[in-house]
């Protein structure tokens, strides 16, 4: 599950640096970066500990690289299936809410009515902090 | 053509604008097409003033400042914008809050059509092309007040691009003139508010509030056309105006309803643009306004001493984080010409028939003013902007027979004078615009004199109910109806007083003032020191 949030980050990575072509890959070796792992890492919230997650990782972007096999020239790409439906457009109107007993039902921790999270944002240990670990 | 040269940069304050002078300028090329809005001011694109550093060197360095803004204004409207949970400034926490807006699986947005119509208003009155097809997108980032992890926005392709702010500054001599500028608009999109955290440092936790998750927000993003805190500031108030004027926003930065986050940077003329920084949050037009300036003379300063500038908010390109919106098709818009035949009126958006219904925006109302009472452009400005005192305005001048200049001076300058002094609105003041037409009716026929007038309001403002006739004849402020004892007041004052008498004669114009004095003394105030000098001229000369 989380190889694919993972593949979704790394593709909308290398997409948006180069405007979704499907020209092929420039890596060409299909060895992910050390850097590449680290800004993953950081987007996706995902810890890569091993090398078999590295591994794993290749693997699975060779694999969805199979789908460079389609001929995509001048096909406009779709965003989304919906493309072609009406964007329903809602009246004004108040009708849900209050229901903040149900709400809180979900979390771990309440303090009076609020939800309650760690502080700020847990920052990731930059890469010379972490465990010594060789990515290559 | 050489720009004006500041000489030392002060905090808080835009000499810039102290130093250009009234002949036209051509703008930077990089205009909308935005022409002269036909007032008396003149009208251009800003150029860059220039700064000099406050430490400044051998050889005077000369900078210029650019600033470019990015304003989220909260829509007026009853529910959010992807849901249908309340939008409400105060609420017990979470009582605003549906599942949509936690994030529960299983939930879809569902698009508020008052927030469509109110991104097109504003829009349309900002001068933008309607982008007839616009998208939604995802923004990604991880924040315990944004349960999605994702925030829906419009980045690639927004509701409204290209459109155009118009400004007016004062400059010139006691800041008399008046000059407009204008900043370009790059884009107003769609976007979803996040809820509010509580930071609870003693426990080490983080409280959320969800009730503000999901309002909806106009963003309003400003080209870098600005170059010191004041023209921000001005722009930013201007917008205001604007956006209260449409009822699209009610814009109040003091809670919340509008944020700003500046984007400056420094550079020498003629070259790049510098490293731009950004300054967040700012939550009152005045602050703005000095934050930007601080932050111009930081970024010089550290230039100046050889350092770089950081930009420590931008150390990876948040631009990966976007990704199409899977679960909302494009917003399609039409005009009276593309509307589809038997469509749906409540599903589809007519740009033409909002087009129609934009109500007078501030610049209209100030031209207005101008044209039909006369007054001087800075005052249409101050009129509009304090909450309120247009409409008292309005109202003193439908009951006096007083000049529109009088009424103008009087509300402008005492009015609002007593009002700022006990940091009073216009709603809670004790005098009525009935009750000061009343007042300058009195002084119109020249029942009382303008010093005397002045007593008047004083006591107005303190004791309630009172009318200004009945303060008048209790305290005997009525000017002296009877020339001829008046006359016989200078003549005795003069035979009383020979030595001013040839002090006059021989010239000095501060011997008359003294004479008046005297005459004001014995009259009690009560004639008009302007006969009272035609009077004692005229007795003169005889």
């Amino acid at each position: 599950m989380w190889a694919r949030a993972v593949l979704l980050g790394y593709r909308s990575w290398m997409g948006w640096h180069r405007g979704f072509t499907s020209k092929t890959d420039p890596q060409g070796s299909g060895r992910v970066t050390a850097e590449v792992i680290e800004h993953l890492e950081r987007l996706a919230l995902v810890d890569f500990g091993s090398q078999e997650a590295v591994a794993r990782l290749e693997k699975a972007i060779a694999f969805a690289d199979r789908l460079r096999a389609v001929d995509t020239d001048g096909v406009e790409p779709m965003e989304s299936v919906l493309e072609d439906r009406c964007l329903y457009l809602r009246s004004d109107n108040v009708v849900e809410g209050n229901c903040v007993e149900e709400l809180l039902q979900n979390a771990h921790r309440v303090v009076e009515e609020y939800f309650v999270a760690p502080p700020g944002n847990i920052s990731l240990p930059k890469q010379d902090e972490q465990q010594p670990f060789s990515h290559n | 053509m050489a720009a004006p040269v500041l000489r030392g940069c002060c905090l808080g304050r835009c000499w810039a604008l102290a130093c250009i002078d009234s002949g036209s300028r051509h703008g930077r090329g990089a205009a909308t097409g935005f022409t002269s809005s036909g007032k008396r001011g003149q009208s251009f694109v800003a150029q860059q003033p220039l700064l000099t550093a406050q430490k400044s060197r051998k050889g005077e360095h000369k900078w210029a400042a650019v600033v470019g803004l990015e304003i989220h204004a909260q829509i007026v409207s009853n529910s959010k914008l992807f849901s249908g949970s309340q939008v409400h400034f105060a609420a017990p926490p979470n009582s605003l809050v549906s599942f949509f807006d936690a994030s529960l699986p299983g939930t879809l947005p569902v698009l508020n059509r008052r927030c469509v119509e109110a991104a097109v208003m504003t829009g349309l009155a900002l001068n933008c092309h309607i982008n007839k097809k616009s998208l939604f997108d995802r923004k990604h980032y991880f924040y315990a007040d944004l349960p999605a992890g994702y925030q829906i926005t419009q980045q690639r392709l927004p509701i409204a691009v290209n459109g155009s702010l118009a400004y007016s500054v004062c400059v010139g001599k006691k800041w008399r003139q008046v000059i407009t500028k204008t900043v370009r608009i790059k884009q107003i999109q769609l976007e979803q508010d996040s809820g509010k955290s509580l930071h609870d440092e003693l426990r080490s936790q983080t409280l959320i509030d969800l009730n503000r998750a999901g309002v909806g927000l106009l963003e309003v993003v400003l080209e870098p056309d600005m170059s010191c805190g004041e023209e921000a500031a001005t722009a930013v108030r201007e917008l205001q105006l604007i956006l209260q004027a449409l009822g699209t926003s009610q814009a109040n930065m003091a809670e919340g309803q509008l944020r700003v986050d500046a984007n400056i940077s420094v550079h020498h003329p003629g070259e790049p643009l510098g490293v731009r920084t950004e300054v967040k949050n700012l939550n009152s037009a005045r602050f703005l306004a000095r934050a930007i300036d601080y932050e111009i003379q930081r970024q010089i300063n550290e230039l100046e001493n050889g350092c770089e500038i950081l930009n420590e908010t931008r150390s990876f390109d948040y631009r990966l984080g976007f990704m199409p919106e899977p679960n909302l098709p494009p917003l399609l818009l039409y005009d009276t010409a593309s509307l589809p035949a038997g469509a749906d009126p409540q599903q589809v958006i007519n740009i033409d028939r909002i087009r129609e219904q934009l109500p007078e925006l501030p610049s209209e109302t100030r031209e207005k003013l101008i044209q039909q009472y006369g007054i001087l452009p800075e005052h249409s400005f101050a009129l509009l902007n304090e909450v309120g005192l247009l409409e008292f305005f309005q109202n003193v001048i439908k009951e006096t027979r007083a000049e529109p200049k009088k009424v103008t001076s009087w509300v402008l300058n005492i009015f609002l004078g007593f009002l700022k002094q006990r940091n009073l609105a216009v709603n809670e003041s004790p005098v009525t615009p009935s009750v000061l037409a009343e007042l300058l009716n009195l002084l119109d026929r020249k029942v009382i004199s303008s010093a005397a007038a002045k007593q008047v309001f004083e006591e107005l403002w303190r004791s309630k109910g009172k009318t200004p006739s009945q303060i008048v004849s209790e305290r005997k402020l009525e000017l002296m109806q009877d020339e001829e004892a008046l006359e016989r007041v200078c003549h005795a004052v003069m035979e009383g007083h020979p030595q001013v008498v040839m002090d006059m004669k021989r010239g000095n114009p501060r011997a008359i003032n003294k004479l008046i004095g005297l005459v004001r003394k014995v009259t009690h105030n009560r004639a008009d020191p302007m006969v009272i000098k035609e009077i004692l001229e005229k007795q003169l000369l005889s």
